[in-house]
């Protein structure tokens, strides 16, 4: 769904900004992207990168050693490419950590060169 | 056998019951407690490891581990007390509480006020009879999610979803994350039962194809589950015989509903409302149970944590009041009623004199969905007190009618009040 050109009939978009799930409209005008019935700001910035440059945040886990729990949960700082959540699925993987571990704390760094961190998402002992 | 006496005693220590806590201790409760059966606080929370969590209350994207966290440690700083690895066997309507764990035996705690706050059970096979042999492989949705997000092991291989829920949706996209194959997602509805946004999320950035009007009509399969078959249903929800595909699996997950966990609240003598498996309350989440609230989940199935902890803290609010002899007594008592296209209101009673005091919001969902601009109108006596416009209504997604305290006099001497939702 990343192209859409002039002559393409609008492309409806659902936002996922909120939990309100708005339906939006992209067209492309003059190589210009429009959205319509946006019910906010977030709602016309999502969907104009849904266009340019679609991301997501991202959640997993990771193992933990000596932990309350076997698993560390964690999520990316930022929306992150959507093309690349396999690769940094791949990568998240090879980490391995020991508790205890604090909220907020960097389990990965600059994750695949984006410069978006992978963080800790709870305290665990 | 120990006893206590506390002025606010919670039990569970999910979303509402961290509100209701802290609410209750910082509107004057000296003595907090929370009771939870889990080895730390949190609740399901702990298990919800997507974000999307805190957008309202702290206007960021939290995972439900971080939420939950910035909770507990206001607990912790308010000096409330906590019970943890602990079942609460019984309550009375006189709000005493038996309670068991491994280090202390049974103990009794005696409450001025009681907040329950147990949250949800999962629907099961069993509640919703799906056909078919019994082999292993047939799990709710939550119990797969603690498996793969906390204890950290994968439930199956091959997986089919029934029911178009929240958890189901976010656990296909877990589970496709996690490297399992996610057939598909069956709906018997006509229409999505969770958020859209999950739809867009979880299903369609995974290529996860949903069947809106189909169910399982036979799991097939002797130790673990080998296949299900699938059919489409008519507007009756009926099978239409011909439209069977098998779908070969490993794993079927179900994701078609929650039910209030109410059996303390029941044992004392709590009145439930049929519609939403959860007590009937005023806009303090106030029981018929004199001292008794409910806060979150317990209630009605909310659809954003933040909602939850907005109710909670009405909950323990009123828990605090009422442990001081402050809460006012309803004396005006209007009943709230689900009008035309309305499944249920909360609260399902509410106070003129309280709406005076401060404005009062009602919460309820659709029977059918409307995609085309609708009115929300509150009518009391034949007479329209409010109304408010919003863009669609869909039945899994809860609407708001904020009543203020300027209409308080129209509703003066009204013995009833119904919501309606119209097409405009």
């Amino acid at each position: 769904m990343n192209s859409l050109t002039d002559s393409d009939k609008p492309l409806e978009i659902i936002c996922v900004a909120c939990p309100h799930g708005c339906r939006l409209e992209a067209t492309r005008k003059d190589g210009e992207i429009l959205i319509s019935n946006a019910g906010c700001k977030r709602g016309k910035e999502y969907a104009t990168n849904e266009i340019t440059d679609p991301r997501r945040m991202v959640a997993t886990t990771v193992r933990i050693q000596h932990g309350i729990h076997p698993l560390l949960p964690v999520y990316t700082s930022e929306p992150f490419p959507k093309g690349r959540v396999t690769e940094l699925l791949r990568e998240i993987r090879k980490v391995e950590i020991t508790a205890p571990v604090k909220m907020g704390q960097i389990v990965l760094k600059n994750a695949l060169g984006t410069g978006i961190d992978v963080l800790a998402s709870r305290d665990l002992k | 056998m120990t006893e206590q006496t506390y002025d606010v005693v919670v039990v569970g220590s999910g979303p509402g019951g961290l509100a209701a806590a802290i609410a209750a201790k910082e509107n004057g409760a000296e003595k907090v407690l929370i009771i939870e059966r889990d080895i730390e606080l949190g609740g399901i929370l702990l298990q919800c490891i997507h974000n999307g969590f805190g957008m309202e209350v702290f206007k960021e994207d939290l995972p439900g581990p971080s939420y939950a966290q910035r909770f507990i440690q206001q607990v912790s700083e308010l000096g409330i007390d906590t019970l943890l690895d602990s079942m609460v066997l019984e309550a009375t309507p006189q709000r005493r509480l038996y309670v068991t764990n491994r280090k202390g035996g049974i103990s009794t705690f005696d409450a001025k006020a009681l907040v329950f706050a147990m949250g949800c059970r999962e629907r099961t096979r069993a509640q919703i009879r799906v056909p078919g042999t019994r082999p292993a492989g047939v799990y709710t949705a939550g119990t797969a999610q603690r498996w793969v997000n906390v204890e950290g092991f994968m439930p199956g291989k091959r997986f089919v979803i029934l029911g178009s829920g929240d958890i189901g949706m976010i656990m296909a996209r877990r589970l496709t994350l996690e490297g399992a194959q996610v057939e598909r997602v069956l709906e018997i509805m006509p229409y999505l039962s969770g958020l859209s946004r999950n739809y867009v999320q979880c299903l369609q950035d995974f290529n996860i194809p949903l069947h809106l009007k189909h169910t399982v009509k036979n799991i097939i399969g002797n130790k673990r589950v080998e296949a299900v078959e699938m059919a489409a249903v008519d507007d009756q929800r009926r099978i239409i015989p011909g439209s069977e595909e098998i779908i070969p699996c490993d794993t079927l997950l179900l994701s078609v509903g929650l039910i209030p966990e109410n059996e303390l609240s029941r044992q004392a003598g709590v009145q439930i409302d049929p519609v939403t498996g959860g007590p009937l309350v005023d806009s303090y989440f106030h029981t018929n149970v004199p001292g008794v609230f409910a806060a979150g989940n317990v209630v009605h199935v909310y659809d954003l944590v933040d909602w939850v902890t907005g109710a909670g803290k009405e909950a323990g609010r009123g828990a605090a009041l009422y442990a001081m002899g402050k809460l006012p007594a309803g004396s005006s008592c209007i009943t709230v009623r689900a009008g035309n296209n309305v499944r249920y209101v909360v609260p399902q009673r509410i106070d003129a004199q309280v709406l005076e005091q401060e404005p009062i919001s009602l919460q309820f969902r659709v029977s059918q969905p409307i995609e085309a601009p609708v009115w929300l109108e509150a009518v009391a006596d034949g007479n329209s007190i409010t109304r408010r416009s919003v863009f669609y209504a869909r039945p899994g997604e809860m609407l708001t009618l904020p009543l203020k305290p300027e209409m308080a006099d129209g509703l003066r001497g009204a013995k009833e009040i119904y919501i309606h939702v119209n097409e405009r």
